[in-house]
């Protein structure tokens, strides 16, 4: 029994409630078990990478066989995930380090439970497993999102856990819907049961699922379920948003999961179900980000938009549902995590630079540090404008050469161009305007209580080294995410690893 | 390797100036200059080998699934241009030295022009088009932070943005192109690519591909409609526009249509869309430049000319105009780079740029004076230097080629050009140099150092020396680009600086004539001018942008707006169209299942819910009235529960509905109690359409699943849940065993919501303007007057044992009949509320010393550690197991593991429901500002005549 695999839910499972209670007593010690936490499970992620090379492996919780009981399974895709997760909150904590964990209560404890909630969600076989961990990781982000509290603040938390405590109902909705005609939770087990159900229960099965594909696109942010994302992501805590990066990930995880596994080439009826509605919401998405970008007025609002961009470029390329356009969608999914969490830092601390002016994009005097605010800014925003030499431009290229073969081409690449442009405008404006602009401005600001911590330095530099590795290794990255890809578009591995662990079909 | 090395070397080199500044200026300088210098004796000692006809390659894999390669080549095209960007860029280098104030950042202005020179070096010597692309994008954005280098001043940054706008929008359309070629040829590296020109050409994308690399091409190369960036990107340091605007980041546009112009050219598309273009760009920029009185602006636009020149060569497609085009970025390069630093000194030294306020500067500064005649001389095409005998090289092909049918219209059109380009190159000589000295200069100007005359003096030498000599200075170079970019052999030519008596030479007789009487009327052909209409494209540029930026605001903002009520009606629509566009492509038949008959008692309640649901909507502004509608159904479904034989839902319902209501009650305390009406009639409208139709949909959904029969897990529970899970009630085997994990997390969703609630209300409490508003609290209704009536009080402590035993009962039965850990927490947490609300929260709290957040923090810790304590035993997570005991005189007892569990989830429960509740009395207690009562009720029945102190009416 590899116990190994469920770690990435059990430490921070433990580690939450523990903090819960030391927390309160000190706060260094609150701080280095959640620190050593989040380390350990980069090793553990990359142990699990390691070992989904030979294929999807699993776990039967309570020791009930598939679909009977709850199966975690862990496959290139998941593993790939977990990595990227735990490194980004590694990461992202040690830049709440520096400060914001203090400024409200139980940060670490919430930061545990978040990423318990994260992992589940990549581990997990089962549906409505999944949805428990969805439940674990919008309550988590909502405590971590209103965490430090302000009016603003909780305005906008408010309206992040309504709108997706509405898309938890509509999860279960889906879930009874394919439910009553499948009668399983198991997305391995629906996958062979997708192409029997009879034409006489089709519609029942398909609203399900397609209502499901709306849940997904509630946590991916996709046009026209996006409409939390900006204020949330806006008003959250610096360390949060960054940590956010992930949490559309998910979304775009999920819809990956489920419409190839469940709902791809094997489905019959219901073959890639989720295309037609996917790709044209994508691209509207992909362009009403970079729009956002061009029109936002301070620089937390430049960089959530450019999160819905980049979450738009990346189902764009997912909704090509081709093994090559998957491979390049995760790719440029690495990419944006690092890059928006790196922009969000950035954001913060020019906030908390500029005093009164906070990241309103207005003129204002120098502010401290400000060339070297501006230089990694300067590479932040190439990266997330998807311009080269970085990763983000090397995403977009392999999207762009896989959308070619399918019949979307003329589409995505004008989707995709287009709209870089816009990006570029946008973050030309705002770097100008807060670097440039400053230096003709008579006086210089000094804010209060700017932290003299190097740990945000450190945050950002990481980040920012991430995405150079990236782009550097890109070779090596992208033959692993070729080969993730392989794998998920063969779904017979998936199911044999679940429902027939002893051979057989 | 080498190859590769004179790429790196200006990147490596950029990560010096800025750290060497510490050093000095001259450090700064000198080990920016080494790394270029560096680089350029490379490139020096690959020269002969390619001269002969070798082209050098190296290469080494990026992302070999996309067709990017880090590989580099080296052909006479290559060494042209890495020569020239090397060569000049040492020069502007030295210059820069002296250029620089001391205000000026030297260190980040060599780490940018760095930088820009490594991506110039990448364009020219890739042999791979996505690595070009790549390079090419980074020449955009160091050429952004190079222009942009004054940032202080409005000028520079503008003027960086657009370039970064225009070149980049090239880009994008670049990217395009090269990526449709690279489908067509099917390969990215240039080597493999330029030798399928008939595959490409025969190509039905071949036009697309076209049109799209022409616009990267020509944004970079200014030509027009997209010359307008350039000359405000004027506003760089004189250095900046030397190196980008003579040698590099113009030219890398005319390198890629040399560089694929085997493959490209020959075709009418090739030669309508490139050699118009060029031909009407050489003319117009010319006929601007005359009339522009910053000396930089002139450069710029004789800059732009001279691109569409080379352009228009390119543009011919025939081998000869292509060796004309080589030879002339040479010539160009030369001449055009001195000519900017002489601007640049001239500016330096007088203080002004233009030329209305100069003039008679000869006797004054004669070294720049010699040079910029000399310089400009060539620009015009006076015999016996380098610019003449490309310009004749280029008006004999013009003067064979017919444009349309018309023989003549294409030779007019250069000769008039190279009229205007006269007229202006004398203006630069004649209104500077010549003329009366006057006294009224900014500054007082004289020759300037050794270090910022030299560069452009050595520029100058070759001016000379190749107009000389063409042959032995050039010919070598020309020879081999030129047979880089033909692709093929040489055509039969001789540089030299007589041809005979060629309509060429009586074209360039005419433009000098032509230009010099231009240049004699100056005042006339001026005020005609000055009454004609000037766009300004920096304006247009600049509202172009705005309203790009003002429409994205209004889209954006305007449909952003912060408002919930949009926000979840867009998502409730989508849910709508989704599932109704579903349901339409998708096919369902009518349910098979009998239907059964309704009983009244189903139909009562049936009526009470909707009921309800109505009713909580009518009164959703009364928060109280909602509440308790809310109740309702609550009760409702609770009573649907126990009628469809589901004891353990309707326990837990119960439970949950008891405690929640009495939360929100205590939450609802210190809100307003009525919600203010927001929505109009059209919202109204719109959101009952919306209901409406999600409403019926889902109703319509749950009829259809309903009535068919459909087979689920239940039976394989049903059967297991004894043998496999140790318990006869098959809910509870669910909850702590089959699905034991959902549990775990649904129990770690509870306890964090309570830590929520706690940190929420805990920055109330605690300063901020919500402790404030708190303290400022005025309570709205009538109080009661015994806060902890007798009876309540005497009852809820009677309950108490009571309650508690069964919750105990509930928690130990709750493995084989209705009951369990979450129900039994909900019970006691219910009678413990009772004493709360009995004799108030503080005095409740003196009694009942419990930490709630221990309780929450060790019932998640147990559940989980339960799941791990199977790991002891070889299993999976949350296994469970059961321990037989025989103990004496109570008999054999079975301890499930899952009784661990659920013992953790009882802990979680009571603890989170009691957080909440006291976070939540504590502010009713802050708002209110009662001391706590000292007594359990508000009179003591043993005493009857105290009365508790803290009590008042």
């Amino acid at each position: 029994m590899n116990h190994w695999l469920i770690m990435p839910i059990v430490l921070p499972a433990v580690l939450g409630p523990l903090l819960i209670m030391l927390g309160c007593i000190d706060h260094v010690l609150a701080r280095i078990l959640s620190l050593a936490g989040c380390v350990a499970l980069i090793a553990i992620s990359v142990g699990l990478l390691q070992q989904a090379d030979s294929g999807p492996q699993t776990y039967a919780l309570s020791a009930w066989v598939a679909p009977f009981g709850i199966l975690l399974v862990l496959d290139r895709l998941s593993a790939v995930m977990l990595v990227l997760t735990a490194v980004l909150a590694t990461v992202v904590l040690l830049y709440a380090m520096a400060g914001w964990d203090r400024r409200g209560r139980h940060f670490h404890a919430l930061y545990q439970f978040q990423l318990m909630g994260i992992n589940g969600a990549f581990l997990t076989g089962d549906f409505f497993n999944l949805f428990v961990f969805f439940e674990i990781l919008l309550i988590a982000s909502y405590g971590l999102m209103v965490h430090g509290g302000g009016a603003d603040r909780l305005r906008a938390g408010v309206q992040y856990v309504i709108v997706n405590l509405v898309g938890s109902t509509l999860f279960l909705i889906a879930v009874g819907l394919i439910y009553s005609v499948t009668g399983t939770l198991n997305m391995a087990d629906l996958a062979l049961k997708v192409p029997q159900v009879s034409s006489d229960d089709l519609a029942l099965l398909q609203v399900g699922a397609l209502l499901l594909l709306l849940v997904f696109g509630v946590k991916a942010a996709l046009v026209p379920v996006h409409f939390w994302l900006p204020d949330t992501y806006a008003q959250a805590p610096a360390p949060t948003a960054a940590l956010f990066a992930i949490l559309t990930k998910v979304g775009a995880y999920c819809i990956l999961r489920l419409y190839v596994l469940a709902f791809g080439a094997q489905a019959g009826a219901s073959a890639w179900l989720a295309q037609e509605w996917l790709l044209p919401a994508a691209m509207v998405s992909l362009t009403l980000g970079l729009v956002g970008v061009l029109a936002a007025k301070r620089l937390g609002q430049l960089a959530s938009f450019s999160v819905i961009g980049s979450m738009g470029t990346v189902l764009t390329a997912i909704a090509l549902f081709t093994p090559t356009a998957t491979a390049a969608a995760l790719y440029y999914m690495l990419h944006s995590t690092l890059a928006a969490a790196a922009l969000f830092l950035l954001t913060d601390l020019v906030r908390e630079r500029r005093g009164h002016h906070s990241d309103a994009l207005t003129v204002a005097p120098v502010f401290a540090h400000r060339s070297l605010l501006a230089a990694a800014f300067f590479v932040a925003a190439i990266a997330m404008a998807g311009l080269p030499p970085l990763s983000g431009f090397l995403g977009k290229l392999l999207i762009l050469q896989s959308a070619w073969p399918t019949p979307y081409a003329f589409d995505v690449y004008l989707a995709v161009l287009a709209t870089a442009l816009l990006g570029i405008i946008g973050f030309v404006r705002a770097g100008s305007t807060l670097f440039w602009k400053s230096t003709a401005q008579q006086g210089r600001i000094e804010a209060e209580g700017v932290s003299h911590s190097v740990l945000p330095w450190v945050a950002v530099g990481l980040l920012l080294s991430g995405i150079v590795a990236l782009t550097v290794g890109a070779g090596g990255v992208h033959d692993y995410l070729s080969q993730t890809a392989q794998q998920l578009y063969q779904p017979q591995l998936y199911i044999n690893a679940v429902l027939f662990p002893q051979g057989g079909q | 390797m080498s190859l590769a090395l004179i790429v790196m070397l200006p990147f490596i080199g950029a990560l010096f100036p800025a750290l060497l500044l510490r050093a000095g200026r001259n450090a700064c300088a000198t080990a920016t200059f080494t790394f270029s210098l560096a680089a350029f004796i490379l490139l020096i000692f690959q020269a002969p080998a390619v001269l002969q006809g070798e082209t050098l390659h190296a290469s080494w894999q990026w992302l070999p699934k996309l067709g990017l390669a880090v590989s580099f080549m080296l052909d006479g095209l290559g060494l042209l241009f890495a020569g020239l960007i090397l060569g000049i860029g040492l020069l502007v280098i030295f210059y820069a030295r002296f250029y620089l104030s001391k205000q000026d950042n030297m260190g980040s202005f060599y780490t940018y022009l760095l930088l820009f020179q490594g991506a110039m070096l990448g364009i020219v010597l890739s042999d791979n088009i996505l690595l070009i692309l790549v390079f090419w994008e980074l020449t955009s954005l160091s050429s952004f932070l190079l222009i942009g280098y004054w940032k202080h001043l409005p000028a520079g940054r503008q003027g960086a943005r657009m370039a970064l706008t225009v070149t980049g929008a090239g880009g994008l359309s670049l990217i395009a192109g090269l990526m449709l070629l690279g489908h067509i040829v099917g390969s990215y590296d240039l080597s493999v690519m330029l030798q399928h020109r008939e595959l490409i050409q025969s190509s039905p994308l071949y036009l697309p591909a076209l049109l799209l690399i022409l616009g990267g091409c020509f944004t970079k190369s200014a030509q027009f409609p997209f010359h307008f960036w350039l000359p405000h990107a004027m506003a760089a340091p004189t250095p900046v526009s030397a190196y980008l605007h003579s040698a590099t980041m113009v030219k890398a546009g005319i390198f890629l249509l040399a560089r694929l112009w085997p493959v490209l050219s020959g075709t009418p598309e090739w030669f309508y869309l490139v050699a118009t273009t060029g031909l009407i760009t050489m003319l117009v920029a010319a006929w601007i430049a005359l009339f522009k009185d910053d000396l930089k602006g002139l450069l710029a636009f004789s800059t732009v000319s001279h691109l569409g020149l080379i352009t228009l060569l390119l543009g011919l497609g025939s081998p000869m105009a292509a060796v004309a085009a080589v030879f002339h970025i040479i010539n160009h390069a030369t001449f055009k780079a001195a000519l900017f630093m002489n601007a640049g000194i001239v500016d330096h030294e007088t203080g002004t740029r233009d030329i209305k306020q100069l003039g008679g500067l000869w006797h004054l500064m004669p070294i720049t004076a010699t040079l910029a005649m000399v310089a400009a001389a060539s620009m015009a095409g006076v015999p016996l230097l380098n610019g003449f005998l490309s310009k004749e090289m280029m008006l004999e092909q013009v003067a064979h080629t017919a444009w349309l049918d018309q023989p003549w219209l294409m030779a007019i059109i250069a000769t008039l050009a190279a009229l205007c380009s006269v007229a202006y190159s004398f203006r630069y000589i004649v209104h500077v140099f010549f003329g009366p000295q006057r006294h009224d200069y900014p500054d007082h100007p004289h020759d300037p150092p050794l270090g910022m005359w030299l560069p452009p003096a050595i520029l100058v030498c070759l001016v000379i020396l190749i107009g000389l000599f063409p042959q032995t200075f050039a010919g070598a170079l020309v020879a081999s680009s030129a047979k880089a970019v033909i692709g093929g052999a040489l055509p039969e030519y001789h540089l030299a600086i007589w041809h005979g008596v060629t309509p060429a030479l009586w074209m360039s007789v005419i433009a000098l004539i032509g230009g010099l009487s231009l240049l004699a009327g100056y005042r006339k052909v001026r005020s005609a001018w000055e009454a004609g209409p000037h766009p300004d494209a920096k304006a247009m540029f600049q509202v172009w942008i705005k309203g790009l930026v003002q429409l994205a605001q209004v889209a954006s903002h305007g449909l952003h707006n912060g408002s919930l009520q949009r926000y979840l009606a867009w998502m409730v629509g989508a849910a709508v169209v989704v599932g109704y566009g579903a349901f339409m492509n998708s096919s369902l038949s009518a349910g098979s299942r009998e239907l059964l008959p309704a009983h009244p008692t189903a139909i009562a309640a049936w009526l009470l819910l909707i009921l309800g649901c109505l009713l909580t909507v009518w009164l959703h502004h009364q928060r109280l009235l909602a509440l308790i509608m809310v109740g309702v159904i609550g009760m409702v479904v609770c009573v649907g529960f126990v009628y469809l034989s589901a004891p353990d839902l309707a326990l837990t319902q119960i439970s949950v509905e008891v405690v929640t209501v009495i939360l929100m009650l205590l939450a609802l305390n210190v809100l307003p109690k009525t919600t203010p009406k927001e929505s109009g009639f059209g919202r109204k409208g719109r959101d009952i359409l919306l209901a409406t139709s999600a409403g019926v949909g889902i109703a319509t959904l749950v009829w259809a699943f309903l009535t068919r029969d459909f087979t689920t897990l239940s039976d394989y529970y049903l059967a297991e849940s004894l043998p496999g899970g140790g318990g006869t009630n098959v809910v509870n085997v669910i909850l702590v065993d089959f699905r034991g994990f959902d549990t775990y997390g649904e129990i770690t969703v509870l306890g964090i919501a309570a830590l929520l609630i706690f940190a929420l209300l805990d920055g109330a409490l605690h300063g901020g303007s919500a402790a404030k508003r708190l303290a400022q609290w005025l309570p709205d209704q009538a109080r009661a007057a015994d806060r902890h009536p007798l009876m309540l009080v005497v009852a809820a402590r009677v309950m108490l044992p009571l309650a508690l035993l069964v919750g105990v009962f509930i928690f130990l039965r709750g493995h084989n009949v209705p009951g369990g850990g979450f129900i039994a927490g909900l019970v006691v947490s219910v009678a413990l509320i009772m004493q709360y609300m009995a004799s108030g929260f503080g005095w409740a709290a003196q009694k009942i010393r419990l930490d709630y957040h221990a309780m929450i923090g060790s019932g998640v810790l147990l559940a989980g550690l339960t799941g791990i304590g199977s790991w002891l035993f070889g299993y999976p997570f949350l296994t469970s197991s059961v321990l037989h005991l025989d103990l004496p005189a109570l008999g054999e007892i079975h301890i499930a593991s899952a009784m661990f569990f659920d013992a953790g989830v009882f802990s979680v429960v009571v603890g989170a429901t009691m957080l909440a509740l006291s976070q939540l009395s504590q502010i009713g207690r802050r708002a209110e500002a009662l001391p706590v009562n000292q007594a359990a009720m508000d009179c003591d029945p043993s005493h009857p005549l105290q009365k508790d102190p803290s009590w008042k009416p």
